[in-house]
């Protein structure tokens, strides 16, 4: 039963033992055969702290094979402390494949993004999910949170959309911004850009979800509907950005602020990282672009 | 004769050993007012419970009769029917308003949260309608986008009954609305619910120990004591000329101002 890298390597492959895995397979199967659902699972320790993606990587572990190749975001950079460390991970654990090149990776760890490049029936995306419960801020009893969803009973949710506008004048919710999935289940997409929802919606990669601390796994299938929640007359809108990526003058992604000195200067550029460099190989250069 | 909207019958509850309710059955008509009165204890708010369905009755049965003239044990509802009526044809008005309203949320939001609950998906309706029910309790118009947290007593009371009757119920429970209050915010609000229950034809159930605001408010009074009811009848005759013991203890005791 146990796998082990080679007879010196302490760990099991992809450092969860077998049975953990299996565990969070079937879980997994639960949650993609209810999709939006959100499917308790006994969250294993994990050599890192709660909310830098416990979740996720157990998700991903329990996913993993031989021939996968792996690619880990943070906010849509691979650079980043989280992204390299959990890709360090499972290069140590799993032995597989690792790459920042989203056409390249056949499972991709996210935490907060969503990549530019459209993603395809052959690859997997894991999200990493700090609070699964969409309603959680409205109603406090989880006992009570699972009645409304078993019920379909969803009126809390536009409640908060309400407050919003009743506060800024428009749906100010940006991020987490809730969705109904496959005409059932409001899930909470995890706190991607709602720039980010529409991907969600008929997307060929198979989504799924991974919530560490509160123990829960939700998925949603290949080509699934996936609508945002909105009111009649004021209906869901992403971001706009006023200029383009400043490194690679890319239109219609979502972009970061930087700062570039204390007088103010600042400027806009891609939040996915593999995205805006692949566009500068090709070529594309921003106004800001060296 | 008009059939009975709620009926009661052999309703009991034990805490433990202690007896909240024995036995109780009454019919409530469409429109009509009924004030259980009693002391602390007496098993007024045990019977509410019961007759809401949040709590289960140990024997006994709670039936309504819904919008389409059938009347239905509640007990034999699926918890999406019970739960759908409670929140349109039916409306709870508590003495704590914190336990009534989502202190967080804005007056707005608490009074279209049953309408968004309906699938009312259109925001300048939802608030058309909460400002018109905000001023039908008498909130001005500009404290829509405040929550509850930053209104009085009387205010928090009166936005509950915004709240519940934004989707026009047909049955209204209500458990001591008025106690907490100073004497003039407390005459202001019976008003309020005396003028509301005539114009909408509503039927309430209230639970008070001030038999004042029984005499005020309800057709019907229903005495309490021990878990067993002691008297019933018309509201001026039980109040003016009671025929039990207790009830003409309960009578004598209310001081003259």
């Amino acid at each position: 039963m146990s796998e082990m890298r080679g007879p010196e390597s302490p760990y099991n492959f992809a450092y969860l033992d077998e049975g953990t895995k299996r565990m969070i397979r079937r879980a997994l199967l639960k949650a993609v055969a209810v999709p939006g659902y959100q499917v308790p699972f006994a969250s294993r320790e994990m050599p890192m702290p709660y909310g830098w993606g416990t979740g996720g990587v157990q998700v991903t572990a329990a996913i993993l094979g031989r021939s996968d190749v792996l690619k880990v975001i943070d906010q849509g950079a691979d650079d980043t402390t989280n992204a390299v460390s959990i890709r360090r991970f499972f290069a140590k654990t799993a032995g597989v494949a690792t790459t920042t090149r989203t056409a390249d990776a056949t499972v991709i760890q996210t935490r907060h993004r969503i990549p530019e490049t459209a993603l395809t029936e052959a690859q997997t995306l894991v999200y990493q999910v700090p609070i699964p419960e969409p309603l959680r801020f409205l109603e406090p009893r989880e006992t009570e949170t699972r009645q409304l969803h078993a019920l379909g009973e969803y009126g809390l949710m536009h409640v908060k959309l309400y407050e919003d506008i009743s506060r800024h004048g428009h749906i100010a919710t940006t991020y987490a911004y809730p969705v109904e999935v496959a005409g059932r289940y409001v899930m909470d997409p995890s706190p991607t850009p709602k720039f980010d929802n529409p991907k969600m919606d008929d997307c060929p990669a198979l989504q799924l979800f991974g919530a560490g601390r509160e123990r829960r796994i939700y998925a949603v299938p290949p080509y699934t509907r996936v609508r945002s929640l909105d009111f009649e007359d004021h209906p869901f809108r992403v971001q706009r950005f006023d200029c383009p990526c400043g490194l690679c003058g890319a239109e219609g992604v979502y972009l970061d602020e930087m700062l570039l000195d204390d007088t103010g200067r600042r400027m806009f550029i891609c939040s996915d990282t593999d995205h805006c460099e692949e566009r500068r190989a090709a070529g594309h250069v921003g106004t800001e672009g060296a | 004769m008009s059939e009975p909207l709620l009926q009661a019958r052999g309703l009991s509850k034990r805490y433990g050993a202690r007896i909240a309710c024995a036995d109780i059955s009454f019919d409530l008509d469409p429109g009509e007012v009924l004030a259980i009165v009693g002391e602390s204890g007496s098993g007024k708010s045990t019977l509410l419970s019961l007759l809401s369905t949040e709590l289960a009755p140990e024997t006994g049965s709670v039936s309504y009769r819904m919008r389409d003239g059938v009347l239905r044990d509640l007990a034999s509802l699926s918890e999406a029917e019970r739960r759908a009526l409670m929140r349109t044809d039916w409306g709870f008005v508590r003495q704590d308003a914190t336990q009534g309203l989502r202190m967080a949320v804005s007056a707005g939001g608490n009074v279209g949260e049953r309408l968004m609950g309906l699938g009312d998906r259109h925001y300048g309706r939802i608030r058309a309608r909460a400002l018109d029910w905000l001023d039908r309790v008498e909130i001005a118009a500009d404290r829509i986008d405040d929550p509850p947290t930053r209104f009085s007593g009387g205010m928090r009371q009166r936005l509950q009954i915004a709240r519940n009757l934004v989707t026009t119920p047909r049955l209204v429970l209500m458990d001591e609305p008025t106690s907490g209050l100073d004497v003039s915010v407390q005459a202001r609000l019976l008003d309020l619910i005396r003028r509301l229950v005539a114009e909408l034809g509503l039927a309430v159930v209230i639970v008070t120990h001030d038999l004042a605001v029984a005499r005020l408010l309800s057709h019907r009074v229903m005495v309490m004591r021990g878990g067993r009811v002691v008297e019933t009848g018309l509201t001026d005759q039980v109040l003016d000329d009671p025929a039990d013991a207790y009830t003409q203890l309960l009578v004598s005791s209310v001081l003259a101002a």
